[in-house]
C-alpha cells in the first residue's frame, strides 16, 4: 500500500498532518466536526445529517469490524469526508462484507489517518465547528479551500439529500398509514417506523395539501442536515399540518423545524452535540436515557413559552431535547431515540407515536 | 425553561446512620488491592456523607484500614462470629456488602442466612440477599436468564456427584464445571473425558461454599466480553466500559489480556449486548451499584450467550474505573445511600453529572502477572481457573502502543513486545513447536506469537493456534513489520516522522536499542535532538468533548500535551507495579501515605504507576497521576513533563519496594530524595556491605560471593555447611535455597547459571553474583523498622519478633509485635545496631534491617533502607504513621519538627499484642508443597490485635483461614530434631484435652515420654490407615508436620496436601506450633472480644501486654 501525504487546514489557520485513505483526490472541503462514538462509524458515515460535513471520529481506532450492506444510514453518503487516528488495516467480524476503506472508496469519500484527533478535538470543542479542507493539495490551497468553504450555516442542504420521489416500506395491510417526511431520513427510523405502520417516505418539498390529501394516520418528521431556517417551506407545511390536527412526530430537525413552525427560534450551539452518550432526562417519568446524537442547532423553549410544553433535557448542558405541543397532536425529540448507531433507551418513543394516532394520547399533558 | 437539568431532591437516606463494611481480607489470588481501592472509596464517600463508617478487615496492609478512614476500624479476621460481635458491640443500621470482593459479598449472604442481620435489624444496601443469590447460585442465574429471554448454554446444576453424572449425560462433553459463590474460578475446569469429569466435579463440589456446581457445554474458543453496567434508585442504569478479552473463553478473565473498550464488536452487536446486561442487571435485582456482566460471542455467526454476572464491584470495575477515570466504587457507595446518576456530578468534567456513558479516546490493554516461578509443580498452563496475582493496565492511543507498553509495565525484564534480549527465549523454538505451543495459554503465548509472525507464518495459522481474534493479530503484525523496517535502519538516519511512526506503535527506546545495537541512552538522545518526545494526554470521560480538570495523565506520541503549569514544590512517588509475591499492597500503602502527607504539607504529588488494582492510581489521590510504565525511559518521560510544567523538587524512590529502588542509580540522581543513591548500593552491594559491617563492628552470618561454582565451593570449605544461597538484587527471597553438601551446592549454582526463568530476572554475572552465607540454624529471626531523618535523629519503629526462625523468609513467617521472647539486652543491641547502621548509610526516611538471633547473639541478614513489607502493620500496631513520617522526612522535614506538628507520636505501648500471618496460595495450587523456606510464596497478609500472643495468633490464624482446633484430633508427625520441642507440645495439647494421633517415630517417641498417643498411622504406602486417610476421613482437626531436613519430604508432603485438600490446618514449624498451643489454651479460656484500632490506640498508654506464652 502506498502512503498518501495528506494535511487538513482548518479555515482559522491550524494545519494537521497525516496520511489520506478511501477515495483518491486531491481535496475534500466541508464544515468539520467530531463524534465520540465507540462504535458504529459505518452509521455515523452513511447518516445523511452529515451532509457538508467532515467528521472527525473522536475514538482512535475505525474500520476494526469493517462494514457492510445492511448497516448503511442512507442510500449514499452525504458527508465530506472523515478523519480518524488509525484506520485499521484488517477488520475482523463475521457481519462484515467489506473493508471501511473499500467502502469509502466506493462511494468517493476520502478520508484522512494518522491525525492527533484529541488535539483537534479539542481545538473544536474551544473554537466551535469550522470549515476546513484536507487532501494531498499544498498547504496554501487548502487554506484557500477552507477560507471560502462556506459550512453549514445559511445552506438548504435538506433539498440535497431528501429523495426525489415518494417510496413505501412495511406491510402495505397495515391500518396504520405514516407519513414521513425526508428530510434526510435515516434508514434506520424508516425501519422504526415499518414496524408500527405502513411508511410512505415523501421529498421535503412536498407541500401541506399534498400530505393531508394522503390522510395518513401520522406524519413523521425526520432528522437532516445543516440550518432549519433554510427550509422555509417544510416549516409552513408542517404548521398547516400540525393545526389541520394530524398526529406528528418528529426527530432532530424535525423538532427543529416544527419549533420554528410554531414561531420558535434555534440557535446554533458552539461545537453541537455530536455523540453516543448524552444524558437526556424525560421530565414526565424523571428517567434518564442516554441518548444518541447528532446536531449542531438548538431549539430555545423559551421562544416558545406557553405554545409547548418541554418533555425532555439534556443533563449536559441544560438544553431542551423534546416538547409537546399545547392542545396539538404533535411531539418531537431532539436526539435520536432510532438509535443506529447508539443505545436503545428512547424507542418507546415510538410507541408514543402510536399511542398518539391511535388517539389514545390527550393533548397538552405529560406522558411517559 | 421550564425545568433544570440539575433538579436536586437531595434522596440521601437519612434513616441509617452507620454503615458496616466488609473488606475482602488478605491478598489471594482472585483478590487484590483492587478491593482496597473500592473500599477505601467507598469509606471516604459514606464519611463525607455524614454516615457513621465501621469497617472490618484482617489486612492490616491495606490503606482503607487506616484509623482515618472510618469511625471504627476492627482489623479482625472476617468470620461471621466475629462479624456477629462488631454488629452486636456497633449496632449499624446497614451494611454494604457489594464492596469487599467475594469474601464480603459472600460473609453477608452468611450473616444473612443465620439471621444475624434481622436479629440486630440491620439492612443489606446495595444489593439485598435475593439479588445476591440470582446472581450468584449459578442454577437460579441460569433460570432468570431464560426467563427473560436470554442466550444460555444448554446446562443443568449439580449437588453431589451423582447429580453430576446425570447431568453430565445430558450436556455432554467437553463441559465445563462451574462451581457457585467462588473467587476468581476456582474449582473450575473443563472436563474432557469421564475421567477427567469425576475429578473436576469432585473438586468443583468442594470449591463451592454451597456444595453446588453448574454443568455447562463447553464453548471454549468464543470472544469473551465483560460489560460493566451501573445502577441506582431511579432504575437508571448506564454501562461504564466494555471490555474485550484477547484470550478466548476457557482463559478465565482475570488470567486474559484484556482490552477496552470493545474492539470488534460492531455497533449492532454491541447495543445487543447493552441491552442484556441492563436486562440482567434488573432481572437480577441489584438495587444500586456496580456489576460486571459476562458474555460469550460466537465468531462466525455472532451468537451471544451470557456468562456469569457478578452484582458488586469487581476487579473488572477496578480496571475499568481506571480505564475510564469514572470511579465506580466511589459512585456505588452514593448510590447505596439514595443518591441517583444525575445527582452525582462527574469529578472529571465537573460540569456534567454521573448520569453518562463514559467516551474514550485511547486504548486500554490490562496484562496479567503470574508467579509461577514460585510454584514449581504448576503447570504453567493457563485456564478457567484464575493463577495471576497481579497485573499491570497500560494506556496508548493504539492497540499497539498500549500493549507494548503494558508488556513493558509487566517487570519481566522484557523492554516490549520481543525485539529485546528476552526473545532468543522463543525465536529458538522451531515453527511446527511453536504453532503447537502456541495452541496452549500461557504467559509467554503473546511472544510466542509475534515469533511467529517475524517468521512469516500467516495471520490465519496464528489465529487459529492461539484463538486470538484476526484484529489484534493484525494489530501485532504491524509491529513486527514496523520493526522490520526500523531494523533495515539506524538511530541516525531516521526521520522525525520515522521516529514518531515507531513510538505510535509503541517501541520503546531499550526495543530500539537491542534492534539497533547501541545504548538507549543514545536511542534517546538521538530521538528527542530530532524532537520527538512523549506528549501526556488527558484521561477525561468524554474524549475531549468538555474541558476536563483532573490531571490524570498517560504519554503518547502526538503533536500536543495537555499537563497543565504548576508552581507548588512538586514531588513525584514512584509506585510498585503489579502486585507480585514479595511485592505489593504494602508499598501501595506507603506510597498513598506519602501523598497524602506531602499534600497535607502543601506540596504538589506526582504519582506514576501502573497497578489499575491500587489506590495510588485514583486519579484524586495525588495532585496528578501518570498512568505509566515504571521503566527508565518513561519515568524520564514524566521528569521532562514536569520539570516542563511545574517546580519540581524531587523524586522519592523508597516507599515502592524493589521497582522503584531499581530505577534510583539511573535517575539524575539530585533528583533523589531521601537516602541516596549511594547509600542505597552501599546496603544493595553485598562486598560493600559487608565491609560496612565489618566496620561497625555488627555480627554477620559468615559468608561471600561467588560467580561459579569453584568460588562458591571455597567459601563453603571455608565456612562449612549448612549454607544459604541466593541470587543478588532480588525481592521475596527469589531462587533462594538452603544447601547442605557440595552436590547440593553444585545444583543450585548450576540453576542460577541456566537461561530458565530466573536468567530472564537477571542471571548470574560479573554484577550480579551469588550471596552464600552460612545457614543460621534455630535461629530467631527479627524484623526493625526505623526512621531517620538529615540531622541523624532515629526513631525504631517497631521490633517484630518472628514465630518461625530463621530461614523461613520474613515475608511468608509470622511475626509478633511487640516481640514476646527477647530479653531486654538483647533489644538493645538491636536497637543499637540499627541506629548505627542508619547512620552508617544516612538514611533519610525509612529503614528496615532483619536480624538473627542465636543464643543471645545477634547477627545482622540484611539493611534496607527503604519502606518495608512491614511498615503498614507496624503503623496500625503502634499508631504511628511511618510512612507519613518518611515522607516528609525526605522532603526535608526532621523528625524533631514533626513531632511538634504532631504527626509523629510515640508508639502506643499498648494493653494489645498484634501479629501478622502470611497467607499462601495453597488451596489455589494444592499440588504445590507449601512447607515454608526462604523464597517467599505468600500472596497476602492477615493481622491479629488481642490481648495475649495466645490470642492474637489464634487470631491471625482464623483471619488466614486456619481456624486452630479448640478440640478434637491432633496429627503429630516430627523431624528427629523438632520431636524433644513436640513433647512439650504435644502434653500441653493433651491437658487441653486434645488427642493425639501420629507417625511411628514420633508416637514411640511421645509415649517414651509419658504423652499418651491415641492412635499410631501407617506410613504411606504400608498396610493400615494411613495419614492422608485419616485426614480426609475428617478425624483430624489440626496437622502438626515439620519437614525431615534436607532427607526425603514425600510422605510429608503428601500429609500437608491432605491438609490442604481437606481444609485441615497445617502447621510446619514447632515454633508456630509452639504459639498455636498457647493460642489455643488462650482461646478457649478468655471470651471473644472485639476491638476497634481506634480503641486499641486509645487505650493503648494504660497497661502493658501479658507477654505470657502460656507455656
Ligand atoms: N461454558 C463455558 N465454556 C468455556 N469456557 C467457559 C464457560 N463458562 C465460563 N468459561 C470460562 O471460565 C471463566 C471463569 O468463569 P466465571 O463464571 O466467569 O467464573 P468467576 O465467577 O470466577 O469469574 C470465564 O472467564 C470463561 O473464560
Ligand atoms: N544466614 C542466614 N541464616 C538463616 N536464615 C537466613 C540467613 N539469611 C537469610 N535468611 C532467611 O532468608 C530470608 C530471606 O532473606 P533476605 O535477605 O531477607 O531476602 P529478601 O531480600 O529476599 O527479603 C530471611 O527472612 C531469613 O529467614
Ligand atoms: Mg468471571
Ligand atoms: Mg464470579
Amino acid at each position: 500500500m502506498t502512503i498518501r501525504d495528506g494535511a487538513l487546514v482548518l479555515a482559522d489557520g491550524e494545519i494537521f498532518e497525516g496520511e489520506l485513505i478511501g477515495a483518491d483526490q486531491e481535496m475534500a472541503t466541508g464544515e468539520v466536526v467530531f463524534n465520540t462514538v465507540l462504535s458504529g462509524y459505518q452509521e455515523v458515515i452513511t447518516d445523511p445529517s452529515y451532509a457538508g460535513q467532515i467528521i472527525t471520529f473522536t475514538y482512535p481506532h475505525i474500520g476494526n469490524y469493517g462494514a457492510n450492506a445492511i448497516d448503511f444510514e442512507g442510500k449514499k453518503i452525504h458527508a465530506r469526508g472523515v478523519i480518524v487516528r488509525d484506520l485499521s488495516r484488517r477488520h475482523s467480524n463475521w457481519r462484515a462484507q467489506y473493508s471501511l476503506d473499500a467502502m469509502l472508496t466506493q462511494h468517493g469519500l476520502m478520508g484522512i489517518a494518522g491525525i492527533d484527533t484529541r488535539r483537534l478535538t479539542r481545538h473544536l470543542r474551544d473554537a466551535g465547528a469550522l470549515p476546513g479542507a484536507f487532501g494531498s493539495a499544498p498547504e496554501a490551497e487548502l487554506r484557500h479551500a477552507a477560507n471560502n468553504e462556506p459550512g453549514t450555516t445559511g445552506v438548504d442542504l435538506v433539498a440535497q439529500v431528501s429523495t426525489d420521489v415518494a417510496y413505501t416500506s412495511g406491510d402495505p395491510l397495515h391500518p396504520t398509514r405514516i407519513v414521513a417526511y425526508d428530510f434526510g431520513i435515516k434508514t434506520t427510523i424508516v425501519r422504526h417506523l415499518a414496524g408500527i405502520g405502513h411508511v410512505t417516505v415523501v421529498p421535503a418539498s412536498t407541500t401541506a395539501a399534498q400530505i393531508v390529501a394522503m390522510a395518513p394516520s401520522g406524519v413523521f418528521l425526520s432528522n437532516g442536515p445543516g440550518d432549519p431556517e433554510m427550509v422555509p417551506y417544510a416549516i409552513n407545511a408542517i404548521r398547516d399540518i400540525v393545526d389541520a390536527g394530524v398526529p406528528t412526530f418528529g426527530i432532530c430537525l424535525g423538532h427543529q423545524l416544527l419549533s420554528q413552525a410554531l414561531g420558535g427560534l434555534t440557535f446554533k450551539l458552539p461545537f453541537g452535540h455530536h455523540g453516543g452518550n448524552h444524558p437526556v432526562r424525560h421530565l414526565a417519568t424523571g428517567r434518564i436515557e442516554i441518548t444518541s446524537q447528532n446536531h449542531n442547532f438548538c431549539v430555545d423553549p423559551e421562544s416558545l413559552a406557553g405554545l409547548v410544553d418541554v418533555t425532555h433535557i439534556n443533563l449536559n448542558d441544560n438544553t431542551n431535547e423534546g416538547m409537546r405541543v399545547c392542545g396539538k397532536q404533535a411531539f418531537s425529540v431532539q436526539y435520536h431515540p432510532e438509535a443506529g448507531p447508539g443505545p436503545h433507551d428512547s424507542r418507546y418513543l415510538f410507541d408514543m407515536f402510536t399511542a398518539t394516532m391511535n388517539g389514545s394520547v390527550g393533548t397538552g399533558a405529560h406522558h411517559a | 425553561m421550564a425545568a433544570s437539568g440539575l433538579v436536586r431532591t437531595m434522596p440521601r437516606r437519612t434513616d441509617i446512620h452507620s454503615i458496616l463494611i466488609i473488606g475482602s481480607g488478605p491478598i489471594v489470588i482472585g483478590q487484590a488491592c483492587e478491593f482496597d481501592y473500592s473500599g477505601t472509596q467507598a469509606c471516604r464517600v459514606l464519611r463525607e456523607e455524614g454516615y457513621r463508617v465501621i469497617l472490618a478487615n484482617s489486612n492490616p496492609a491495606t490503606i482503607m484500614t487506616d484509623p482515618d478512614f472510618a469511625d471504627a476500624t476492627y482489623i479482625e479476621p472476617l468470620d461471621v462470629d466475629i462479624l456477629t460481635a462488631i454488629i452486636a458491640k456497633e449496632r449499624p443500621d446497614a451494611v454494604l456488602p457489594t464492596l469487599g470482593g467475594q469474601t464480603g459479598l459472600n460473609l453477608a449472604m452468611e450473616l444473612h442466612h443465620k439471621g444475624v442481620l434481622d436479629r440486630y435489624e440491620v439492612e443489606l444496601i446495595g444489593a439485598n440477599a435475593l439479588a445476591i443469590a440470582t446472581a450468584e447460585d449459578r442454577g437460579l442465574f441460569k433460570q432468570a436468564m431464560i426467563e427473560i429471554g436470554m442466550g444460555v448454554l444448554n446446562s443443568g446444576v449439580a449437588h453431589d456427584l451423582s447429580e453430576a453424572q446425570l447431568v453430565v449425560a445430558e450436556v455432554g462433553l467437553p463441559c465445563i464445571i462451574r462451581p457457585a459463590y467462588v473467587l476468581g474460578g476456582r474449582g473450575m475446569g473443563i472436563a474432557s473425558t469421564p475421567e477427567e469429569f469425576v475429578r473436576m466435579a469432585a473438586f468443583g463440589l468442594d470449591a463451592s461454599p454451597i456444595t453446588e456446581v453448574l454443568i455447562e457445554k463447553s464453548i471454549k474458543g468464543w470472544k469473551e466480553y465483560e460489560l460493566e453496567v451501573m445502577r441506582d434508585t431511579a432504575d437508571n442504569c448506564v454501562i461504564i466500559c466494555s471490555i474485550e478479552n484477547l484470550d478466548a473463553m476457557g482463559v478465565h478473565t482475570g488470567d486474559s489480556i484484556t482490552v477496552a473498550p470493545a474492539q470488534t464488536l460492531s455497533d449492532v452487536e454491541y447495543q445487543q449486548m447493552r441491552d442484556s446486561a441492563i436486562a440482567i442487571m434488573r432481572r437480577v435485582g441489584v438495587e444500586t451499584g456496580g456489576s460486571n456482566v459476562q458474555f460469550a460471542v460466537h465468531p462466525d455467526t455472532g451468537e451471544q450467550v451470557v456468562i456469569e454476572m457478578n452484582p458488586r464491584v469487581s476487579r473488572s470495575s477496578a480496571l475499568a474505573s481506571k480505564a475510564t477515570g469514572f470511579p465506580i466504587a466511589k459512585i456505588a457507595a452514593k448510590l447505596a445511600v439514595g443518591y441517583t446518576l444525575d445527582e452525582i456530578p462527574n469529578d472529571i468534567t465537573k460540569m456534567t453529572p454521573a448520569s453518562f456513558e463514559p467516551s474514550i479516546d485511547y486504548v486500554v490493554t490490562k496484562i496479567p502477572r503470574w508467579a509461577f516461578e514460585k510454584l514449581p509443580g504448576t503447570s504453567g498452563v493457563l485456564g478457567t481457573q484464575m493463577q495471576s496475582v497481579g497485573e499491570v493496565m497500560a494506556i496508548g492511543r493504539t492497540f499497539p502502543e498500549s500493549f507494548q507498553k503494558a508488556v513493558r509495565s509487566l517487570e519481566q525484564g522484557r523492554a516490549g513486545l520481543n525485539c529485546d534480549a528476552g526473545e532468543s527465549l522463543v525465536d529458538s523454538i522451531p515453527t511446527n513447536e511453536l504453532i503447537a505451543l502456541v495452541e496452549k495459554p500461557t504467559p509467554d503465548r503473546i511472544f510466542q506469537v509475534e515469533s511467529l509472525l517475524r517468521r512469516g507464518v500467516a495471520e490465519s495459522v496464528v489465529c487459529a493456534a492461539s484463538g486470538y481474534d484476526l484484529w489484534f493479530v493484525d494489530q501485532m503484525l504491524a509491529i513486527v513489520q514496523e520493526r522490520a523496517e526500523l531494523a533495515s535502519l539506524n538511530a541516525q538516519d531516521l526521520t522525525a516522522r520515522q521516529w514518531r511512526r515507531a513510538k505510535r506503535l509503541g517501541f520503546s527506546d531499550a526495543q530500539l536499542a537491542y534492534l539497533w545495537d547501541t545504548t538507549e541512552a543514545i536511542v534517546r538522545a538521538t530521538r528527542i535532538a530530532l524532537g520527538v518526545t512523549a506528549t501526556f494526554k488527558t484521561v477525561d470521560t468524554c474524549a475531549a468533548e468538555f474541558d476536563a480538570n483532573t490531571p490524570y495523565h498517560y504519554s503518547t506520541y502526538e503533536d500536543t500535551d495537555e499537563v497543565r503549569p504548576s508552581t507548588n514544590p512538586t514531588v513525584i512517588i514512584l509506585g510498585s507495579g503489579p502486585n507480585r509475591i514479595g511485592q505489593g499492597i504494602e508499598f501501595d500503602y506507603c506510597c498513598v501515605h506519602a501523598s497524602f502527607a506531602l499534600r497535607d504539607a502543601g506540596f504538589d504529588t506526582v504519582m506514576v504507576n501502573c497497578n489499575p488494582e491500587t489506590v495510588s492510581t485514583d486519579y484524586d489521590t495525588s495532585s496528578r497521576l501518570y498512568f505509566e510504565p515504571l521503566t527508565h525511559e518513561d519515568v524520564l518521560n514524566v521528569i521532562d513533563a514536569e520539570q516542563r510544567t511545574g517546580n519540581l523538587l524531587g523524586i522519592i524512590v523508597s516507599l515502592g519496594g524493589q521497582t522503584p529502588l531499581k530505577l534510583a542509580s539511573e535517575l539524575p540522581q539530585e533528583l533523589v530524595l531521601g537516602t541516596s543513591p549511594e547509600s542505597i548500593d552501599l546496603a544493595e552491594d553485598r562486598e560493600r556491605w559487608n565491609s560496612l559491617c565489618a566496620q561497625l563492628d555488627i555480627p554477620q552470618p559468615a559468608g561471600g560471593t561467588a560467580v561459579n561454582l569453584p568460588q562458591a565451593m571455597d567459601i563453603t570449605g571455608r565456612i562449612g555447611y549448612p549454607v544459604l544461597v541466593r541470587p543478588s538484587y532480588v525481592l521475596g527471597g527469589r531462587a533462594m535455597k538452603i544447601v547442605y553438601s557440595n552436590d547440593e551446592l553444585s545444583a543450585a549454582m548450576a540453576e542460577l547459571a541456566a537461561d530458565g526463568a530466573l536468567g530472564r530476572e537477571g542471571g548470574l554475572s560479573a554484577d550480579r553474583p551469588v550471596l552464600v552465607d552460612r545457614f543460621l540454624e534455630e535461629a530467631i529471626e527479627v524484623d526493625v523498622d526505623a526512621l531517620r531523618d538529615a540531622s541523624g535523629a532515629f526513631q525504631i519503629g517497631g521490633i517484630m519478633e518472628h514465630v518461625e526462625e530463621a530461614g523461613v523468609h520474613s515475608g511468608d513467617s509470622a511475626c509478633v509485635l511487640p516481640p514476646p521472647t527477647l530479653s531486654a539486652q538483647t533489644l538493645a543491641v538491636i536497637e543499637e545496631y540499627t541506629a548505627q547502621i542508619a547512620d552508617a548509610l544516612d538514611v533519610r526516611g525509612l529503614i528496615n534491617v532483619q536480624y538473627a538471633v542465636r543464643n543471645g547473639q545477634v547477627f545482622v541478614i540484611e539493611a534496607n533502607p527503604r519502606a518495608s513489607r512491614t511498615v503498614p502493620f507496624v503503623a496500625k500496631a503502634t499508631g504511628v504513621p511511618l510512612a507519613k513520617v518518611a515522607a516528609r522526612v525526605m522532603a526535608g522535614a526532621t523528625l524533631a519538627e514533626l513531632r511538634v506538628e504532631g504527626l509523629l507520636c510515640d508508639p502506643v505501648p499498648g494493653d494489645h499484642v498484634s501479629v501478622k500471618e502470611a497467607v499462601l496460595p495453597a488451596s489455589r495450587f494444592p499440588d504445590v508443597d507449601m512447607v515454608l523456606g526462604p523464597e517467599m510464596r505468600s500472596t497476602g497478609e492477615v493481622m491479629g490485635i488481642d490481648r495475649t500472643v495466645g490470642l492474637a495468633f489464634a487470631k491471625a490464624q482464623m483471619a488466614a483461614g486456619n481456624t486452630l482446633p479448640t478440640s478434637g484430633m491432633v496429627f503429630v508427625s516430627l523431624a528427629d530434631r523438632d520431636k524433644l520441642a513436640g513433647l512439650t507440645v504435644a502434653k500441653r495439647l493433651v491437658e487441653l484435652g486434645m488427642g493425639i494421633v501420629a507417625t511411628n517415630g514420633t508416637a514411640a517417641y511421645l509415649s517414651d515420654h509419658g504423652v499418651p498417643v491415641d492412635q499410631v498411622v501407617a506410613k504411606i504406602g504400608e498396610e493400615g490407615v494411613n495419614a492422608v486417610d485419616l485426614i480426609a476421613s475428617g478425624a483430624i482437626s489440626l496437622i502438626i508436620n515439620t519437614p525431615k531436613g534436607s532427607g526425603s519430604r514425600a510422605d510429608g508432603s503428601a500429609i500437608r496436601h491432605a491438609g490442604v485438600v481437606h481444609h485441615v490446618s497445617v502447621l510446619t514449624t514447632m515454633s508456630a506450633a509452639r504459639v498455636a498451643v498457647a493460642g489455643i489454651n488462650d482461646w478457649s479460656a478468655h471470651r471473644l472480644e472485639v476491638t476497634s484500632l481506634q480503641e486499641h490506640h486509645a487505650a493503648g498508654r494504660e497497661t502493658n501486654p501479658q507477654m505470657d506464652l502460656g507455656i
